[in-house]
């Protein structure tokens, strides 16, 4: 395939990509972790809130998302920081607006998957944990934690991947990512087939070496689990 | 692992939004050659560029260029992810109601494009398919007069392009000089202007923000020393044989 | 917040509604068609039956739907083969590039629903048809099939709601959907946030229609279940 002297280009793009998914990934854990508690043990208020949340945003396209995170957030954080005495602009770059989007569109979906996980903790477990004296949090971190992780993983690893592929949609808005760095590159050589194979190939290798990962990562938390298969 | 991955999200908490300062932050398309485009480095070049690199040497100011897509690039401006708009924009009457705009650096005209074996007119336009970019007063144009056309807007002037070679589209309706220098290379040699320019008053200046009028007039300022002093002239003879302002 | 500007969009938005759900529709439709043989294929014993189905659906699972689309309507462009074709009066409208493109998607998806449902359909079942002497295609048509769709039913409405989402890209090739008639009315009066809420809306009202129909189909399909 030639890439017409674009494959340092397709490089760097590749790597914003990747960089945009993990920390959209990493504030979408945050922000499921947040939902599910407050929709598993919080006041009827903010459990409303947190149906709300998960009831609407899949219901709206990631398209539609990004485009309004993108040309509304930035208003409403300077309008929050004007009423707080900062009167200096805050901008939001391309990036900070897909890691907002993303975190915000894929945080309803882990609430969803980390609620199913904190159900399925036997509440013998807590109260094993409270007769031995630990504290609220300290039984949150030492014995709910691990084993939420553990019944998540598989769950999150399928939204990691479709948060990956929708990574795409942030080139709409500008942020020289892979998809963004490839029209760029279909402007210039007019092979629009050539180079959109190119990306689709980058992002399966990107897809195929997470799905390898987190299969990895399920045969290590799974360790020293029984299974039925033994 | 936990541990690492907060770092980095923390890092890009505090290190990515920007704060404004006292340089000018100036937003560009990347994707409107000759005026603005991205070339093969990453770098974005273009008329655009070098007159916004001549303005701020002439205000003395430090400028930072940053690209953003076309249809969201007047709500960016007010959003105040930037000071400025530095892309080839006409001053339209809608577009003076959300911004404020300089005297015009450059002015222009709307032309039809066709193949050259086409006997497209500007008279069949109410009964082809013609190709605009989203958000340009060619668009707008298209919309307001042969609202009966089949009319398909694009994301990027090149997508447009790319469907007029492809022969999804009878014509393109553009900026003139956009066209020329499309028209001049390679792909565009088979196409060709049909009929009279149907607009002929499109100016072009800098867009700011509703406010910053004091910027606007501190760029028309710069303006008129840079074609006082040649610099502009310099700029206009590496892109177009003939005077564009 | 403009509430005119809403108010006034809505007649354009509706129109746009309507050519997203007729996108969805017909493309969950071929893709439905297209997912069965996969699926059939998918569960088969021998490897050369499933290699082409399986290269389907790692490539347009693996890959973002955004890139599909560009390749299907910018890619076939590229070649003066295809445009000489009798394909070219499809695939030079927008909509068609559309519909194949999420055809395609869908239909990987829905293959490997199916093919769950299909592994997930009791042994016995099978067993007991083939005791009272119905041939492989008899089970397949009497047995198999119609016990994977009601199985298969709670995951695939909600991959017709991810189609619906999906089909917002359909504005990124010059079509005119909900998504598209909002990017176009801002471009004129530059009010983002009034239009796309306004979309939003309209899009999670489409998520219950699409829910509300599945779960009436759900009921009409396992009312052999329900107690008298």
């Amino acid at each position: 395939m030639d890439l017409q002297g674009f494959g340092a280009q397709l490089a760097a793009g590749t790597w914003v990509t990747v960089q945009l998914a993990i920390v959209s990934m990493a504030c979408a854990v945050i922000l499921g972790l947040l939902g599910a508690s407050a929709k598993a043990a919080g006041p009827a208020p903010l459990r409303a809130l947190g149906t709300l949340y998960t009831g609407t945003v899949r219901g709206l396209p990631e398209l539609l998302v990004i485009l309004l995170v993108y040309f509304g957030a930035a208003n409403a954080i300077n309008a929050v920081a004007s009423t707080l005495g900062y009167t200096e602009y805050i901008a939001l770059s391309p990036f900070m607006a897909g890691v907002i989007a993303l975190a915000f569109n894929y945080g309803a979906y882990m609430t969803e998957v980390f609620r199913g996980a904190l159900a399925t903790i036997p509440a013998g477990h807590r109260e094993a944990g409270q007769a031995l004296g630990m504290g609220r949090a300290r039984i949150f971190r030492r014995i709910v934690l691990p084993q939420v992780w553990r019944v998540a993983l598989p769950a999150s690893g399928n939204i990691f991947l479709s948060l990956i592929k929708d990574t795409a949609l942030v080139s709409v808005i500008g942020l020289e990512d892979l998809m963004r760095e490839t029209s760029v590159a279909v402007g210039y050589s007019k092979e629009p087939f050539t180079f959109y194979v190119a990306a689709a190939f980058i992002y399966l290798g990107l897809t195929a070496l997470t799905t390898l990962a987190i299969h990895g990562l399920e045969r290590r938390t799974t360790h020293g689990m029984r299974t039925l298969s033994g | 692992m936990i541990r690492s991955m907060l770092a980095l999200l923390l890092g890009s908490l505090i290190a990515v939004p920007v704060f404004a300062q006292d340089t000018l932050r100036i937003a560009t398309e990347g994707a409107y050659p000759p005026f603005n485009f991205i070339d093969a480095s990453g770098e974005v070049k273009g008329f655009d560029v070098d007159i916004a690199e001549a303005l701020c040497a002439e205000m003395g100011a430090d400028c930072e260029l940053v690209t953003q897509s076309w249809d969201g690039i007047i709500p960016g401006l007010i959003a105040g992810r930037y000071d400025a708009i530095i892309a080839s924009m006409s001053i339209t009457p809608e577009r003076q109601e959300a911004v404020s705009f300089s005297e015009p650096y450059y002015s222009n005209k709307l032309q039809f494009i066709a193949p050259n074996a086409s006997d497209f007119g500007p008279g069949d336009a109410s009964e082809a398919v013609i190709g605009a970019q989203r958000a340009t007063i060619a668009a707008q144009w298209l919309q307001d007069n042969v609202p009966e056309a089949d009319i398909r807007v694009y994301d990027t002037q090149e997508n447009a392009y790319l469907d007029l070679e492809s022969g999804r589209l009878d014509a393109v309706l553009a900026d003139v000089y956009v066209s020329y220098e499309w028209l001049e290379s390679d792909e565009g040699a088979a196409y060709e202007f049909k009929g009279d320019p149907v607009y002929d008053d499109d100016k072009i200046a800098i867009a700011v923000r509703k406010g910053d009028e004091a910027l606007a007039e501190r760029f028309s300022e710069a303006i008129e020393a840079i074609r006082a002093d040649g610099t502009y002239q310099a700029i206009n003879a590496e892109y177009f044989p003939f005077d564009i302002y | 917040m403009n509430w005119q500007v809403m108010i006034e969009s809505l007649p354009a938005l509706a129109e746009g509604a309507l050519l997203t759900l007729e996108l969805v529709a017909v493309s969950g439709v071929f893709g439905l068609m297209l997912a069965v043989p996969m699926a059939m294929a998918r569960v088969s014993p021998r490897g050369w039956v499933k290699a082409l189905p399986m290269a389907h659906i790692y490539f347009f699972r693996g890959t973002p739907l955004l890139v599909q689309i560009y390749l299907v309507y910018y890619g076939s462009g590229q070649f003066e083969a295809i445009r000489s074709s009798f394909l070219w009066p499809y695939l030079s409208e927008a909509y068609w590039c559309a519909i194949i493109a999420f055809t395609l998607n869908t239909s990987a998806y829905t293959a490997e629903i199916l093919r769950g449902a299909l592994q997930a359909v009791p042994r016995g079942e099978v067993e007991a048809a083939e005791a009272v002497g119905m041939t492989p295609a008899l089970i397949w048509r009497r047995i198999r099939l119609p016990r994977a769709f009601r199985i298969a039913l709670p995951a695939y409405s909600n991959e017709v709601i991810l189609m619906l989402k999906g089909s917002a890209l359909a504005s990124t090739i010059t079509l005119m959907d909900l998504t598209g008639v909002a990017r176009t009315i801002i471009a004129r009066t530059y009010t983002p946030m009034e239009l796309f809420l306004a979309a939003g809306l309209l899009y999670v009202l489409l998520t219950f229609l699409i829910l509300g129909g599945f779960r009436l189909l759900e009921k009409r399909l396992n009312r052999h279940l329900q107690p008298r």
